[in-house]
């Protein structure tokens, strides 16, 4: 096939053989885990300050206005500065604040993003860990971050911030349920929870395509429930401007600040990569069955790129709910999941457990 | 069966408002046309104020660097919160006529509430307003303006 | 000092969870402190605290002539000050019986209406901010920037006029003002599709507004709430309509009415009223008779002694201008019958059981201005 000419599989395991070749197996190991880790901060801090120039870009066009555009040509570096800013800030310290909790909260939330990224296939053989329950270890690991959220309200010694927190956590736990449902939809189609194998399963059709309307359900729903994961859009209650001021990052200043906010970016950088993976193909290029030359082209094009063109596309998916709609009251937020989420999801996935059985699907 | 239809009536219903809404939103952001945010600092040179903004009060001086005021008071007093403070003197005119001239015409633009009571009340027309609102400065006393030039004197005919 | 209190565990649930809504939060739209009694997300009871941007209006009315009156009262409702000072304006024409010419009438109604949409577009902006939709913020003050443009050209101001003197108008009205309201009629009503389509007919709009702040049709009366708060429960108050001033006998306009009273109720009549409006300036932007601006008035006016009271629909309800004069330059005493003040009053009977989301929208619905109700 045409795209192993972009196969990172054997750049990737000829360094881990030098590696192990000339140190000692548990230096190797620490050397290896340093190298990734070290490429996925600077990569998590690009992605990060470059999608929050982005939000405010899109948000800006929607609002017929031009959006940051002095500082660096049009406006890129803006996030840059603003990142400075919030560096040289003071960290202002809560009078009665659980003073632990407080400052552990944003790394709780960090940590939680951050953790989620080794799982990602980003074209083939570039990824951290290929885990067999790959997408059962993101789910896990990004709801780790409400955690961070709950410990962030609370400590806060803040009424608003305990409003949001708890709006926070009962949000979480229930669209938690959705994101899981809609993501085990394509688990039946697929058979496995490897991402590596999901995607190599996508090369002859996304799955959006190949599981007829309820791979389609499963997408949309999985969009409405992770956009509520991440806090963001229609639901950002946590955070509700206009009735909690910020919520329960109300009390934070600073690099503290900035965690939190770099976060809510990268949750969301998250869980677009997941949807683009899951169901849209990840890595994969757009094949039409038939079609040779066409599809001779598309693998000309390398899986990087297909993987970011399709992430940032649901990203900008997201960007667009955020931008148009009014936020949602946390009751009804409540009622949008459990009356219409969670059932249609659950015979979503026993229409699909059916075409998988009669073997309808391509 | 009604309320099954109700349900999913009521999902396609939302659904659809919600696209809708999106196309909206969506429209702008593919049409850079629409912006109408003024790049201001950019703009400076081509920006013109109407001819009638109230940027700040000025008497205008023509070219003999001769005024209309002749410090009646007038606008003192009809100014609803001091802004404008005129100070007169009186003088002995060649004909042995006693007159009232004007020495310092006092207008505090931090105090000013922009009401124009004091150019329509003016009896010779001598004060206008003028186009500038780039008025910030960082000590507050440079606020405090004299309007009639140094050296200037009253038109002739002006009683 | 901490005071640590002891309470008896049966007694925690009748606990009290207190919320300084204000004086700087983002939905207040200004320094309006509501003191918001909580259990959980449910609010129990608004408690307002008025006074934090309190300048003694009524006070300063009292050192000031009739003309320097004008300028202060744009400083009360700011996104209405043409109709505030309208109010003043009427009072002493009709206090002096004087006749103004038809001219004054005529774009006196005009820059009225006109600032009643850019006040509605404004408030529909921050209602739609307050409910979470950014982006009509936007769109809202994009559309409201043509009327002040508009203003800008004739009269030099943007938001505080002071263009209205008592006997007529200040100066004329530039010559391209008619093109230009005609121009912005065209756009306005291509915009406000725009605006139906984003949030009138939203499925989460709907939700978060329909059967949201019910009041009832008694309530708003006993209250005192008119405008188009009042409007939207059912009670025809529209003073254009009773107390016919201006050129208002002379067009013809519908009185906007709903029955739900709910929070949707006075949205939608308020979107209906900028079409009103807008019919109203059509019917009158080609007809402006031609004529003086102003009639000639004594430079210093001195009503005769006596009680006075002049009301005017201000684009968030009746404004009342109370004044005695004992014949002197200054008036005696003056008293704005302001609508935000008497609106404010029902916020908390009908934000009671409701969510702190809730509460938000309804006080964006009621269209608070804070400046109004401190004066």
């Amino acid at each position: 096939m045409a795209f192993n000419i972009y196969d990172f599989t054997t750049f990737t395991q000829s360094i881990d053989k030098a590696l192990y070749e000339w140190l000692p197996p548990f230096w190797a190991l620490v050397v290896e885990m340093t190298i990734i880790g070290l490429v996925f901060l600077i990569f998590y801090a690009v992605v990060g300050l470059f999608l929050v120039y982005a939000e405010r870009k899109v948000c800006a066009f929607m609002q017929n206005r031009v959006g940051p555009n002095r500082v660096g040509p049009y406006g890129v570096f803006q996030t840059i500065a603003d990142f400075i800013k919030l560096l040289m800030k003071e960290l202002v310290y809560i009078k009665n604040s659980d003073k632990l909790l407080f400052n552990i909260a944003p790394f709780i939330v960090i940590i939680a993003s951050f953790m989620a990224i080794a799982a990602i296939p980003f074209a083939k053989g570039l990824h951290a860990i290929d885990f067999d329950i790959g997408i059962m270890y993101v789910v896990a690991v990004t709801s780790l971050g409400v955690v961070g959220v709950l410990l962030a309200g609370w400590s806060s010694n803040n009424k608003y911030s305990l409003i949001g927190a708890m709006r926070s956590g009962a949000q979480i736990i229930s669209y938690e349920l959705s994101v899981g449902l809609s993501l085990l939809t394509i688990i039946v189609l697929a058979g496995t929870m490897q991402f590596s194998q999901i995607v190599e399963m996508q090369s002859t059709g996304w799955f959006i395509f190949k599981g007829h309307i309820p791979a389609f359900i499963a997408f949309v729903i999985f969009l409405i429930a992770s956009t509520a994961e991440t806090n963001r859009g229609p639901f950002d209650l946590a955070e509700a401007e206009s009735e909690l001021t910020a919520g329960f990052h109300t009390e934070y200043s600073g690099i503290k600040f900035a965690f939190f906010f770099l976060a809510e970016y990268m949750n969301m950088f998250i869980v677009a990569s997941i949807a683009a993976t899951v169901f849209l193909g990840g890595w994969m290029p757009f094949h039409i069955y038939g079609w040779e030359g066409f599809n001779h082209i598309m693998d000309f094009i390398p899986p990087f790129v297909w993987y970011a063109g399709k992430t940032a596309f649901i990203i900008w998916m997201m960007m667009w709910f955020k931008w148009t709609f009014p936020r949602l009251r946390i009751d009804q937020l409540l009622t949008l999941e459990w009356k219409y989420l969670l059932p249609i999801n659950l015979v979503n996935i026993l229409i699909m457990a059916l075409i998988v059985l009669m073997g309808w699907h391509f | 069966m009604n309320s099954i239809y109700k349900y999913f009536a009521d999902i396609f219903r939302g659904a659809k408002s919600l696209l809708i809404g999106m196309s909206v939103t969506g429209g702008y952001f593919f049409s850079p046309r629409a912006i109408v945010t003024q790049q201001y600092p950019e703009n400076r040179k081509t920006l013109k104020m109407f001819d009638r903004f109230k940027g700040e009060v000025l008497m205008p001086h023509d070219t003999n660097n001769q005024h209309r005021c002749t410090g009646c008071g007038i606008c003192e007093v009809n100014c609803p919160n001091g802004t404008i403070e005129v100070i007169s003197d009186r003088i002995e005119t060649p004909e042995g006529k006693k007159k009232r001239i004007l020495d310092k015409h006092i207008y505090h633009l931090s105090m000013c509430s922009f009401c124009s009571l004091c150019i329509k009340t003016c009896p010779s027309d001598a004060l206008e307003w003028g186009q500038i609102f780039e008025h910030a400065v960082f000590d507050r006393a440079k606020l405090t303006k004299i309007l009639n030039k140094p050296g200037s004197s009253i038109i002739k005919d002006i009683d | 000092m901490k005071e640590v209190v002891n309470l008896p565990v049966d007694s925690i649930e009748r606990e009290e969870y207190h919320i300084n809504m204000g004086p700087q939060h983002p939905s207040t739209h200004g320094v309006l402190r509501l003191v918001v009694t909580l259990q959980g997300e449910i609010v129990k009871k608004v408690q307002p605290h008025c006074g934090y941007i309190h300048r003694g209006i009524e006070k300063m009315c009292e050192k000031d002539t009739y003309q320097q009156i004008i300028h202060l009262t744009d400083r009360m409702d700011y996104l209405s000050a043409h109709i505030n000072n309208h109010a003043v304006c009427l009072l002493v024409e009709g206090a002096l019986q004087v006749e103004v010419p038809e001219r004054v009438v005529y774009i006196r109604t005009i820059l009225d209406e006109l600032n009643r949409i850019a006040s509605h577009q404004l408030w529909w902006s921050s209602f739609g901010m307050d409910l979470g939709g950014l982006t009509c913020f936007f769109y809202g003050l994009r559309d409201r920037e043509k009327i002040l443009d508009i203003f800008e050209e004739s009269f030099g101001s943007r938001l505080l006029h002071s263009y209205y003197l008592p006997g007529g108008l200040m100066q004329d009205i530039h010559p391209n003002f008619q093109n230009r309201v005609k121009e912005f009629i065209k756009y306005n009503r291509r915009k406000i599709k725009d605006y139906d389509r984003i949030l009138s007919g939203n499925i989460i709009f709907l939700e978060r507004s329909q059967d949201v702040g019910v009041m009832s049709k008694e309530l708003a009366i006993n209250y005192g709430v008119n405008g188009p708060s009042g409007r939207g429960s059912g009670w025809a108050c529209d003073i254009r309509k009773k107390y016919p001033y201006a050129a208002y006998e002379k067009v013809e306009f519908n009185e906007v009415l709903r029955t739900e009273g709910d929070t949707y109720a006075r949205y939608m009549v308020r979107m209906q009223e900028i079409r009103e409006s807008m019919n109203i300036i059509e019917q009158l932007i080609d007809n402006i008779p031609e004529g003086d601006f102003s009639v000639k008035m004594k430079p210093i006016i001195k009503l005769p002694a006596g009680e006075y009271y002049q009301r005017v629909e201000s684009a968030r309800g009746e404004l009342g201008v109370y004044c005695i004069s004992d014949g002197n330059k200054t008036p005696f005493r003056m008293k704005f019958r302001t609508p935000s003040f008497v609106n404010l009053g029902v916020l908390d009977t009908i934000s009671r059981e409701m969510k702190i989301a809730d509460l938000v929208a309804i006080g964006a619905s009621l269209d608070l201005v804070i400046p109004d109700i401190d004066r």
